[in-house]
């Protein structure tokens, strides 16, 4: 500060109390994102979806496990809200019941995968060297890995952590193919001027990658985790069906969108209000995705809007 | 009107090209005569280029171009692609920018001359192939029966863009394009690039169109100069009258923009005068003449209508400077501007306001300052291997970028270091600011050896060095706001919330900027005001030396100006030192107290500015200096030039005895046994009277401006 001449310090000391501390990118962001209106929209079809899904059981009398044996097969009525299926279960309170494992399965493995995937890519792109050697070497090792039969293999012995450990299982078999992307993006980064800028300045490097490389790989790591929340549902729904993950009686929406394709036309409700509620979250989370995307990247909204805009 | 038509080859009237209903040429009108050279100048994005693509037919299919172009009366716009393709390369041939694009990569460069000979001329394969080596023989390529069997990626940028001017005057055409043919190349080689150019127009007898943003060019190349500024031509007049007299205000500051190698009387070079403001962007133009919100000569009415581009009548008749008129005497002196008669006459500095045009004089100290050593480096090196193999890669060889870098920065003092490119400046940068024990020789940091430091010592020392880079636009994140890009130094030094708070807005204020900005993103704001921002962050931790990479020279003449005055202006205020990396010699004899020259990874020339460029001792200074144009057309003709021949040679090897001999001017007319001197040992850095030291055997002073 002794360089500085006392002009300039004076002048910034008056207005001192007149200027607001300038806003930091995470209020940007969030101001951003705040005034991205579809995003919202998504947010809010999101929370309503958890509010369906931990509420709803105690809307109904019926528990997902219960069988009705005067209505099999019924359709939707003032009993039964959304129908029974074959054997007389209540489709509403079966499906707000795997609404609840869905939700938490697919943000988690999108989340946790996505994220993984950022670490370990950014980590190895930057540092390069015997890091980058011994990650990306753990990588294409877990590629390779027959991740079905190792699932398979330790699912069984998880019984006890439920599915929670069952989604952070899809999770650690999911991240590998975003890691090699995200690490040849931060390669590239590592060598733009500001990131040059930043080493010079004095800034650590576990902080350059968190401010500079991941939000400059943003774009790719959200839509990545959008399509991995609906992947994960989906992949639940296979490994479900060999037997591991969700085991009957227990219920999600993979598990019901299985049971209930073979009578998608002949009894409707079965199967369309899971896949319905199915796609409802993924497109919520692709528009929060999408928002979160034009937040983060300053140049994405305004110019694209009102570039469309003008030629037509 | 008509009598300006009368005789053009090539005839451009009334040219609109709009992209996607954005404006980008308004209304150009050109007339091109036989065996003339005529510029276009103009700042990027004034519309010059697309000018010159318009007249070839070469925009692409999304742009609505109106207008007439006519050649030797021969209407081309509208024509079929057929018709237009036996005028191209034929009658109209082109030079492009970037020489490396315009050859296709997987053909040798000698078959792409014949094919262009080829496609016009009903000529055999063997008589066309002759011709090609005779016209690569033209540009002066050496031994071109051998290079014509060369790919363009075997050839140097120099050498390429001379293939280019062979394969455009291949088919003896009536006017050539010339878009920016030497903005890509180093000084020397612009020079020899010049020199050829030049020569192939006079053989051919073609007019030449120069399109160019660099004044110095234009003022040594061209008869007649046209100046662009948005989409419009607004001022044209023959060269020496329109540097002698400008009539356009724009013109006035432009010329004044420019820093220039020549000083004055007393030594120290004029202030620069920045433009005001920038560019209108294309789509928001305003209603008036486009340059009235820069323009502080603006009235009124110059806010309603364009003006027209109109004759001048002056109250006195003009003196002819021209010694010899080398097309028609009696060129007509055009300008757009309602308030052109005034303006003849005066001089950039009483139009444009200049702030801080005293502090950038008044500095003129003699002698070093007393002041402590603040960067002290001698004999640095730094080799990179060259690698071979995919899965065992094994060293194949060095390429030894720096090798033995000798500089010395005392506090308040502004180090020039200038070279061409490959001559190792930033790479001695990095070298630096890495803080560690380099691969040879010692880095001294505010006299601390870099070899000692701990991780925490270097980390202190860090805020005392700061840079500053080249393109403002790679070195901002683009995902930050800049109130968190200016705070970043700050935060990594630890500074507690509420310093950084205070120090945001006070730093963009100090830079020019407005502190209710820093919330915006880098996007948001023009190149000049990019590079503010990049400065704002490099003061914002008080460092004492600011190293500045090539910090001017992403950005248009008339922001250059505006940011040199800035950075001359910091230092008085903050005392700081500067070490300045530029190829731009003009910018650093605006700004630098001491220059030091490299080539090739070493330190061939150090002095004072003054005396290095008035009084050069190494050969390699002197070519230099007389290579880099002077936005002066009668002087620019006067200068002999020292043509350095061919390029560099490559850093992989390392000659004995001294690196430039090769190009060395001195050596090719030494006698046979002083020749073995520089043969055998490579010169050391001598003293040569003061602290001007030179690394030649036979260094002798020969001025060269």
């Amino acid at each position: 500060m002794a360089t500085a001449p006392e002009t300039l310090l004076a002048g910034a000391d008056q207005d001192d109390g007149l200027i607001a501390r300038p806003p930091s990118r995470a209020r940007v962001t969030l101001r951003r994102f705040a005034a991205h209106r579809t995003a919202l929209a998504g947010l809010i079809v999101v929370a309503l979806l958890f509010v369906l899904a931990f509420a709803g059981p105690h809307l109904t009398r019926w528990s997902y496990s219960d069988i009705d044996y005067t209505a099999l097969r019924s359709a939707p009525s003032s009993r039964h809200w959304w129908g029974t299926n074959r054997i007389g279960q209540d489709v509403f309170a079966q499906t707000v019941h795997g609404l609840q494992k869905s939700l938490i399965i697919g943000l988690l493995v999108g989340v946790a995968a996505t994220g993984g995937a950022a670490v370990v890519g950014a980590c190895a792109g930057y540092f390069g060297g015997w890091t980058d050697r011994l990650l990306t070497f753990t990588t294409d090792l877990l590629l390779i890995f027959p991740s079905f039969l190792v699932i398979s293999v330790v699912s069984p012995r998880l019984k006890g952590g439920g599915w929670l450990v069952f989604a952070l299982l899809l999770a650690f078999f999911a991240w590998m193919v975003t890691a090699r992307v995200v690490r040849s993006m931060a390669i590239s980064l590592r060598e733009r001027e500001f990131v040059r800028a930043a080493r010079y300045m004095g800034v650590g490097p576990l902080r350059i990658i968190a401010r500079h490389i991941v939000p400059n790989v943003a774009s790719f790591l959200i839509i990545d985790a959008t399509i991995a929340v609906g992947s994960a549902v989906m992949s639940e729904t296979a490994l479900s069906y060999f037997g591991f993950g969700v085991q009957s009686p227990d219920v999600s929406l993979g598990t019901l969108i299985a049971d209930g394709t073979g009578a998608a036309v002949t009894y409707p409700w079965m199967f369309f209000f899971a896949a319905g509620l199915l796609v409802v979250f993924v497109l919520a989370v692709n528009l929060v995705g999408d928002g979160l995307r034009d937040a983060i990247d300053p140049t994405s909204r305004p110019g694209r809007r009102r570039g469309r805009g003008a030629a037509k | 009107m008509n009598a300006t038509t009368a005789g053009a080859v090539l005839d451009i009237r009334g040219l609109h090209v709009d992209f996607a209903g954005v404006p980008a040429v308004r209304g150009v009108d050109l007339a091109l005569r036989r065996g003339e050279v005529l510029g276009l100048v103009g700042e990027s994005g004034s519309g010059k280029s697309v000018t010159a693509l318009a007249a070839m037919g070469l925009l692409p299919s999304g742009a609505d171009v109106r207008g007439s172009v006519t050649l030797d009366g021969t209407e081309l716009m509208g024509a079929g692609d057929t018709a237009l393709s036996a005028v191209r390369g034929n009658r109209i041939a082109m030079v492009f920018q970037d020489p490396l694009s315009a050859f296709t990569p997987v053909y040798r460069i000698g078959d792409q001359i014949v094919e262009a000979l080829r496609t016009h001329q009903d000529i055999s394969r063997e008589r066309a192939a002759e011709r090609a080596v005779e016209l690569l023989d033209l540009v002066g390529i050496p031994e071109p029966r051998i290079r014509a069997a060369a790919f363009p990626h075997e050839f140097s940028g120099g050498m390429r863009q001379r293939a280019m001017i062979a394969m455009a005057v291949a088919n003896d055409p009536d006017v050539i394009l010339a878009d920016e043919p030497t903005t890509a190349l180093d000084v020397t080689v612009q020079a020899q690039v010049l020199d050829v150019l030049r020569t192939a127009q006079r053989e051919t007898g073609a007019a030449l169109l120069l399109v160019s943003h660099d004044l110095g060019v234009i003022a040594g190349t061209a008869d007649r100069v046209a100046v662009m500024y948005a989409g419009r031509i607004v001022e044209t007049a023959p060269v020496d009258e329109l540097f002698a007299r400008p009539r356009m205000p724009y013109t006035l500051g432009l010329i004044g923009a420019v820093p220039r190698l020549d000083a004055d009387a007393k030594g120290r070079p004029e202030p620069l005068v920045p433009i005001p403001g920038a560019p209108p962007a294309p789509a928001a133009l305003p209603p008036g003449c486009a340059f009235a919100p820069r323009c502080p000569l603006a009235e009124d009415r110059c806010r309603v209508a364009q003006p027209e581009l109109v004759e001048v009548a002056l109250p006195e008749p003009a003196v002819a400077v021209r010694p010899e008129p080398a097309v028609a005497a009696d060129e007509p002196h055009l300008a757009a501007c309602l308030r052109a008669g005034e303006v003849a006459g005066l001089r950039p500095l009483d139009v444009f306001p200049v702030p801080g045009a005293d502090v950038a004089a008044e500095r003129a100290a003699d002698g070093r300052p007393e002041g402590t050593s603040v960067l002290r480096v001698s004999g640095l090196a730094k080799t990179f291997p060259l690698l071979k193999g995919a899965v065992f890669r094994r060293r194949v060889g060095s390429v030894h970028a720096v090798d033995g870098v000798d500089l010395d920065i005392r506090a308040g003092e502004v180090l020039g270091l200038v070279g061409e490119s490959g001559s190792g400046k930033s790479t001695t940068l990095f070298e630096i600011l890495e803080l560690r024990r380099p691969e040879r020789g010692s880095v001294e940091v505010l006299g601390r050896g870099t070899d000692t430091l701990t991780r925490r010592e270097a980390h202190a020392l860090r805020a005392q060095v700061q840079i500053v880079f080249q393109d403002p636009m790679a070195s901002l994140d683009p995902r930050l706001p800049v109130g968190d890009i200016i705070a970043e130094p700050l935060r990594a030094q630890r500074a507690e919330r509420d310093r950084i708070a205070r120090r945001v807005p006070e730093l963009l204020r100090q830079v020019g900027l407005d502190p209710a900005h820093a919330d915006r993103f880098p996007h948001e704001f023009s190149g000049g005001q990019r590079q503010r921002i990049g400065i704002a962050r490099a003061l914002a931790v008080d460092p004492r030396l600011l190293v500045l990479d090539e910090p001017v020279s992403a950005l248009d003449v008339s922001v250059q100006a505006g940011i040199l005055n800035l950075l001359l202006r910091l230092r008085a205020e903050l005392g700081l030192s500067y070490l300045f990396v530029s190829h731009d010699l003009s910018v650093v004899r605006h700004i630098a107290d001491r220059v030091s020259v490299m080539y090739l990874g070493r330190t061939v020339e150090t002095g004072a500015v003054g005396e290095v460029f008035t009084r050069p001792l190494h050969p390699y200074t002197q070519a230099l200096l007389s290579a880099v144009p002077l936005p002066d057309p009668v002087r620019e003709r006067a200068r002999a030039r020292i043509l350095l021949p061919g390029d560099p040679p490559s850093p992989t090897r390392r000659l004995r005895g001294c690196p430039f001999r090769s190009r060395c001017q001195v050596f090719a007319a030494l006698p046979g046994p002083q020749r073995e001197r520089c043969t055998d040992q490579a010169p050391p850095l001598a003293e040569q009277g003061g602290d001007h030291v030179a690394a030649c055997h036979f260094p002798a002073a020969r001025p060269v401006l």
